[in-house]
Formats: C-alpha cells, structure tokens, sequence
C-alpha cells in the first residue's frame, strides 16, 4: 500500500507544478503529500545531520496530551446532562452513572462533541489551505492543535454556527494577518473564545444556563455561584478534581489536565517554568485576597482557585503556547506569574468577568514580548559591563 | 586543583562507527588540492597555470585583500588541472606529486630568539598564515593586529571525534616549537583548552608558556568559542586568535626543518565505513585513495570534518586545509511514510518524543534526511538546552535575519561563529538553517564594519 501511494503521488505531482492546470492546488497537494511522507529532502548546507522531531511530531504530542481531558469531557457532557434529566433529578453524578450506565452516557456526550470539532477543524482548516494557497506557502501544522483546543474551551451547548463565525474570526485575524503560525501574538484558540464570549455573552459562562437538552433545567457553573456569593452550594474537592462539574468540555477535570501536563512537560513540550509560575502567581494573589476578606469569594482557598473553572487547562494547554508566550527563560517566569495574579484578580474583583484566565492569559500574550524586551535588554547590558569593567 | 568550566548546556550524539584508535596508518595521496574556498576572506589570485611544477611551498595563490598572505603548494609536483565553477569562480588547483621531494626552505629558526616580525613573515610566506584565525568572525588572521591572546582548543567534542594527544606526544618537540612562535605574536596568554575526561592532562602539562584550561561536559565544550566565552569572552574592539594542536605541530616543524610541512592526524569514522582507523596524510590531500574499497554500499556522504559542521566533499573529494577527521554517513534521499507519527525506534532526537531518549548509551545510524520542512520560529526553549553561551540565540538570529547591525552587535555577534550554532541547527523543530544564518550575519558585519 505504502508503495503504491508513493507511486500514486509520483504520477499526479507533474500536475501540480508551476504552469499546469491543477497549480492552484499545490499547496493542499503539498499538505497531503508531507503529511503521508516526510519528504526525501537531504541537508545541503549546515549540519548534515537533523534531529528527527519535526513540527507535525510536536503538534502530535500536543494532541495526545489533550486526549484525556477530550474523552472525559466527552463523558461529562452526557453525565451533566443526565443528571438535569426529570428521571434522575436528585441523584449525584455517582447515582448517575450506575443508573445509566456508562456507555449511553459517553455516547451522548460524543453525539454532542463530535460536532464541535468537525465544525471547528473543517472551518479551520479550510481557511488555512486557502492562505497557504494564496501566499504560496506550506500548510502550516498550528491549527492541529488550535482546532482540537477550541472544543475544548467552549460549553457544549455552543450553537455550531457561532462556532464557526468564532474559528473563522479567530484564524483570520488572530493568525493570518500576522503571517500565520509563529508569527501570531494572542493565541488563536482564546482568542476564539473571547469572541464568543464577548460576541454571544448570553450563551457563554458566567451565570449562563448550562443546558444541554432543550427541556433541562439550568445548572449555573461553580464560578457563577462564586461570583454570587452562592459559596455554600459549591461541588465538593473532589468533584472539582476528577471533574464532575458543569463546564468546558475539556476544563471540568484536574486530574485529566494534570495527566496532559505530565506528557507536555515529560516530552519537553510544554514549558514546565510557565506552568509553575502560573500556579504560583494563582497561590500568591488568592493568598492577598484571602488576607483581605471583604467578601466571601475573597475567602476561596487557594487550592479552589486552582481548581476551578479554566485556570488548569490555561495553565497547562494556552499558557504555555511557545509563540503567545514569553520567550526567554526569565521572561516566562514572569509571564506566569502575571498570568496567575491577573487570572485571580479578575474572578474575584470583576464579576462581570467570571472566567479570568482567558483574559488574563490574552492580555499577557500581548504583554509577553515587552517583558521579553527587558530580557533581552538585561543581557545586552551584562554584556555592556564586562566592557567597561575592562577598562578600569 | 586546576579549576573546571562545567559546560551543562550541550549534546553528545551518539553515532555508529566509532575510530578503532588502535588501528594507527599512513597514507601518502596520488593528488592534491588547494581550494581557496576553504579560507575566509582570501581573494584569491592565481600564480601558477596547469602544467607548471611545483615544489612542496611554491606559492600557488596570493591574497587579493592582503597580498603578503599566500597559500602555498602542500607537494612537489605538477598542477594538474584548475577547476573553476559558476562565473570562473576558482574552486581548486590540483596538483599530481612527482615522488621528487623537492622542497622550497623558508630557514629554521629558533622562535625564541627572532623578532616577531620575522615569524609573522614566515608564516605569511611558507603559506601556514591561513593556520591563525581570528574571533570575532572566524576568519584567517590579520598580520598586522597583536591579538590580546591565542586559544588552543585540544579536544574535540564533536561526534565521532578523538583525541590526537598520541600525535601531539610523538611531535612535542615541533609542538613546544610552535607554541613559542605563537608566544612572540600575542601580548596575552596563550590558553590551551582540555576536557577534564577526554584529554590526557598529563601530555600537556610539559609545554611552557601556556595557560591550561579545563572543561567538563558535552559538545560544544571542545568549540574554540565556548572556551574564549567562559575563560576571556570577546568584547567590542578585541581580537583573540584561535588554532588546534595540529596546527601548532606544523608551526613548530615550519622553524624547527624550516620546510612546510603539514601532516595531519586524522580520524576516519562514520557508519558507512567498514574498517575505521586513524592515519596520517598531508592536509589538503584527496581521499579518493584512502577510502576506495573501504566504504559500503549504497548512497553515502563524504564529509571533511564533522557531522555537524564539515563540508560534504563527495567521493571524489579532499581534506580540508583546516580538518583533522573524515566521517562518512548515509544520505537520507528517501521518502518516510508517515515519518512523523511512527514510534520512530532507529531515530535520534534530543527530545522526548521519539524512543531514543530512553537508551542514553545506545549509538545510531544517522543519515542526512531534512526530516521535515522549514518552519518559522515555534518552539523557544530549544536552543538554549545546546547553546552554552550568556547569548540569546533565537534573538540574535533574528537581528541577524532583519539585518539589524547594532542589535547584532549588543546580542554578542562577536562571540560566536557558525560552528557554535551546529547543535541548535541540530535540535530545531522549526528546521532553520542556523549556521548558514550566522554565516551570513558575520559577512554582513566585515562588510559593514570595513
């Protein structure tokens, strides 16, 4: 079979080339062909020798490590939306899942979720190959991970078609007009949500209904009760921690994220000093507002704040996007830190906001390459000094 | 206790053909070649036509931007052929030897005891100048610049490389001799560069007039430009000159015999040779001869140099001027079916996301398959885990591609040469040729700086 594609793609790519008719395909034909074959393209000048990861292996891993919190999300949908079911009204997710049964609750949730990204890579990606084609570039490989990212960071009840007004936006001039993957300042799959968010207000979090079926009653998201100072009906630890929770698709279950994290920060991915320096920027700025206390949601616990709502997956998935964020080893740290302070700051000060990390991570993403100019200035000056330490 | 540079950031890899250092040859070549492209910032302009003889010395090429500065004929012989490329741009002069052993005497001297410019003049004539180069820029030395010192890297910590010290050993004399020409040229010190495990201390513990340094840890420990960075790093206005052992073994022969006399000790290693050994042959020799019958079959890559930063010469091709190793891998001229999602078990990479990292011993055959296409910047964290310099990598790259002199400048252009980039080159994701880059960089700073 191998063989035999090989010499399938032989024989169509003449066709392809400048000057014949199906050149205005080259780059989609190019697309396919590097994504079934690495191409046999040797090194020429430099090093005659190359490491073998290249961006599609890098994006493959990103991908993997958002399967966990994928297939749990997916079971989450249909959990939450048994449990606002008239049948099952009083039980706990528990009581749920046994009266259910798992399949039929996975199976929802996937007839729910599947949409979703199908609609948001085909409208991704679809837009990608027209830009590479106009420009005459490569696909880029970004929007494998970005398209698998923004179902993720959406409630399941999005309307498909403001899903896809919000991946088209986000694409277009979240990444396109800078000049696509690697260029892009904010992070498109964010940037994707805050315009649903800002666009659709009444569809999104925050004290929206989060209702899959038409007939359900609406189950607020733990941050909106929060923000109401509903402080007594919050899930319990450990409902937040595996994640049997309204939500996100994919933000519910910290221990999914953290089994992500594990990957991104064992491979070398993920950048293991922006996660830290989020978490703790998280702790420092829940401990200040703990010591103020005005209010019972400045009295959340620091590990609450980790916990809850978006601030994992942030953390873990669209913190650590290495083009959005800082670059230089000082300059994550503190990007992390900002990131973390912000995101808390946000929840508690500004109900209007309840989701803080989406904000808090855009606004740093705009922020990363000032703090990374200080970097960067820093070292010109310890180089500036060894000279003048010479000349006395 | 001597004190230790610990190099942490940096890589080993681990290749398939290992030299056998037992298997000592030697090897005298039926051709020649000087190749002007080798040096940086020679113009060359030529002296002799095909057919004219030559002695072991003869100058062949004068120096268009310093006309004291010759490259010089290794052999007595014939030129055989000038080969010219693209715009009758001057490739190689080949000469066939003729066994007469003529030899062109430029006079033995006692270092010690001559003026400085005499042993620069010397240098300049026998055609050994070219031996010196210069940080910043990597390029052959200016005659008339004292340099504020010499750095002698003697280890290579590139891949498949090993230690001379057995050469440098038998010619101590010459080397002694060498080192005490290069005293005269420099006002500072002369610092000589070992790895606390790779280099035998002891063999250069007897030289006088040097300053040991010591090195821990992996490639690019042994690069010339790690070293200068962590004991004296180059500031604006300083020049500091830079050779290898070798080179020093040659000096020291040019006023011990008063001959040319460059023989080199050289490692042939690589996967696609079936018996590795080391021999000794004369720079700038063909390996046509030397590697007949001994490489195996298939589409292989002869490299002058390293794996990382050599020149691809071909079968057919010679040892540079500079070059102490020879290294023949695979080509990688194949198609990968899904390449980028397999396990990838034969596949080295300095990440986690191929299997390689779990057999840190294990060695691989590497060929030279791009392994993806050319991306923009993504990933950041990458060329700082291989670049042991206080440098910004990816900013400076990017100053370089913007052509942003002063920014080049402030981010420390004057430190690093394309060599020190090999293993960023190596690790990108986004495949970008790094070193070409810098190359490219340096021009544009001579050109501008002029």
């Amino acid at each position: 079979m191998k063989k035999g594609l090989r010499k399938f793609l032989d024989r169509i790519k003449p066709s392809f080339q400048k000057g014949k008719k199906l050149h205005f395909l080259h780059s989609t034909f190019d697309a396919f062909e590097s994504f079934m074959f690495v191409p046999d393209k040797v090194t020429d000048k430099g090093s005659h020798i190359r490491d073998a990861i290249d961006l599609k292996r890098t994006m493959t891993v990103v991908i993997i490590a958002l399967v966990p919190a994928l297939l749990f999300g997916i079971f989450n949908v249909g959990v939450q939306h048994f449990l606002l079911k008239k049948e099952y009204i009083g039980m706990n997710w528990q009581e749920v899942i046994s009266a259910a049964g798992i399949w039929p609750l996975f199976w929802y949730g996937f007839l729910k979720v599947l949409p979703i990204i199908i609609v948001s890579y085909v409208v991704g990606l679809g837009i990608e190959f027209m830009f590479a084609q106009i420009k005459g570039h490569e696909v880029n490989e970004g929007f494998l991970v970005t398209g698998m990212l923004i179902p993720l960071i959406v409630p399941p009840t999005t309307p498909l078609w403001m899903l896809a007004v919000a991946v088209a936006f986000a694409v277009v001039f979240g990444k396109e007009v800078f000049g696509g993957t690697g260029m892009n300042i904010m992070n498109p799959a964010l940037l994707a949500r805050a315009f649903l968010f800002f666009a659709y207000p009444s569809h999104m979090s925050g004290d929206a209904p989060w209702s899959v079926a038409a007939d359900a009653v609406s189950g607020p998201t733990p941050l909106a009760q929060a923000a109401a100072y509903n402080v007594g009906q919050m899930p319990s630890m450990s409902d937040l921690f595996f994640g049997f929770i309204p939500g996100s698709i994919g933000e519910t279950s910290v221990l999914m994220i953290l089994l992500g994290a594990l990957i991104l920060i064992f491979t070398g991915i993920g950048s293991l000093r922006i996660m830290l320096s989020v978490v703790a920027g998280g702790v420092l700025m829940s401990l200040i507002m703990n010591a103020w206390g005005a209010n019972p949601y400045m009295e959340m616990s620091p590990l609450w704040h980790l916990m809850v709502g978006g601030f994992a997956f942030g953390t873990v998935f669209m913190a650590t996007d290495p083009v959005t964020a800082a670059q230089t080893q000082w300059g994550k740290i503190i990007y992390g830190l900002l990131i973390g302070m912000f995101t808390i700051l946000l929840r508690v000060l500004n109900p209007a906001y309840p989701e803080g990390m989406m904000l808090a991570i855009l606004m740093m993403n705009v922020f990363a390459p000032l703090i990374d100019h200080y970097v960067v200035e820093s070292n010109i000056r310890r180089r500036l000094r060894r000279v003048k330490q010479e000349i006395k | 206790m001597r004190k230790v540079y610990k190099i942490r950031k940096g890589l080993d890899i681990k290749l398939k053909g290992e030299v056998n250092t037992e298997d000592i040859r030697t090897h005298l070549p039926e051709l020649y070649a000087v190749e002007p492209d080798r040096f940086r910032l020679i113009k060359p302009r030529l002296l002799v036509q095909e057919g004219d003889a030559v002695e072991c010395g003869t100058p062949v090429i004068q120096n268009k931007l310093d006309e004291r500065m010759y490259l010089t004929s290794p052999v007595s012989g014939t030129v055989k052929r000038v080969v010219r490329g693209d715009k009758r741009k001057l490739l190689a002069i080949e000469i066939e030897p003729d066994k007469k052993e003529k030899k062109i005497s430029f006079g033995a001297a006692n270092p010690a005891s001559v003026e400085r410019t005499v042993i620069i003049e010397k240098l300049l004539k026998s055609g050994l100048w070219p031996l010196l180069r210069q940080r910043p820029y990597a390029i052959v030395a200016n005659p008339d610049d004292t340099p504020r010192d010499i750095f002698i890297s003697a280890f290579d910590s590139a891949p498949l490389a090993v230690s001379d010290h057995a050469f440098i050993q038998k010619n101590s004399d010459a080397f002694q001799t060498g080192l005490d020409a290069l005293k005269k040229l420099t006002s500072g010190s002369i610092h000589i560069g070992l790895h606390e495990e790779k280099t035998d201390e002891l063999v250069y513990a007897q030289f006088k007039n040097t300053d040991l340094n010591l090195f821990s840890g992996p490639h690019p420990s042994g690069n010339v430009g790690v070293q200068i960075h962590h004991v004296a790093p180059i500031n604006k206005g300083e020049t500091v000159w830079y050779l290898y052992p070798q080179d020093v073994v040659a000096i020291g022969k040019l006023f011990l015999t008063g001959y040319r006399e460059m023989t080199r000790f050289v490692s042939v290693a690589g996967s696609e040779v079936k018996n590795t050994y080391m021999v000794e042959m004369p720079a700038e020799s063909s390996l046509e001869w030397l590697l007949a019958g001994n490489i195996k079959e298939g589409d292989v890559r002869v490299i002058s140099g390293n794996v990382l930063s050599g020149t691809n010469v071909g079968k057919q091709g010679f040892l540079g001027f500079y070059e102490t190793m020879i290294t023949v891998i695979p080509e990688g001229n194949y198609f990968d079916f899904f390449g980028w999602a397999t396990p990838g078990f034969n596949k080295h990479s300095a990440s986690r996301t191929f299997t390689a990292f779990l057999t840190p011993k294990r060695k691989f055959r590497l060929d030279t398959n791009f392994h993806g296409g050319e991306r923009a910047f993504v990933l950041s964290d990458q060329y700082n885990k291989v670049f042991p310099f206080d440098i910004l990598p990816v900013y400076l790259l990017k100053a370089i591609l913007a052509g942003d002199i002063e920014k080049m400048e402030k981010l420390g252009i004057y430190e690093v040469a394309e060599e020190d980039f090999a293993l960023c080159e190596y690790v990108c994701t986004s495949k970008i040729e790094s070193q070409q880059i810098v190359r490219d960089g340096i021009d544009l700073m001579i050109k501008e700086m002029s």
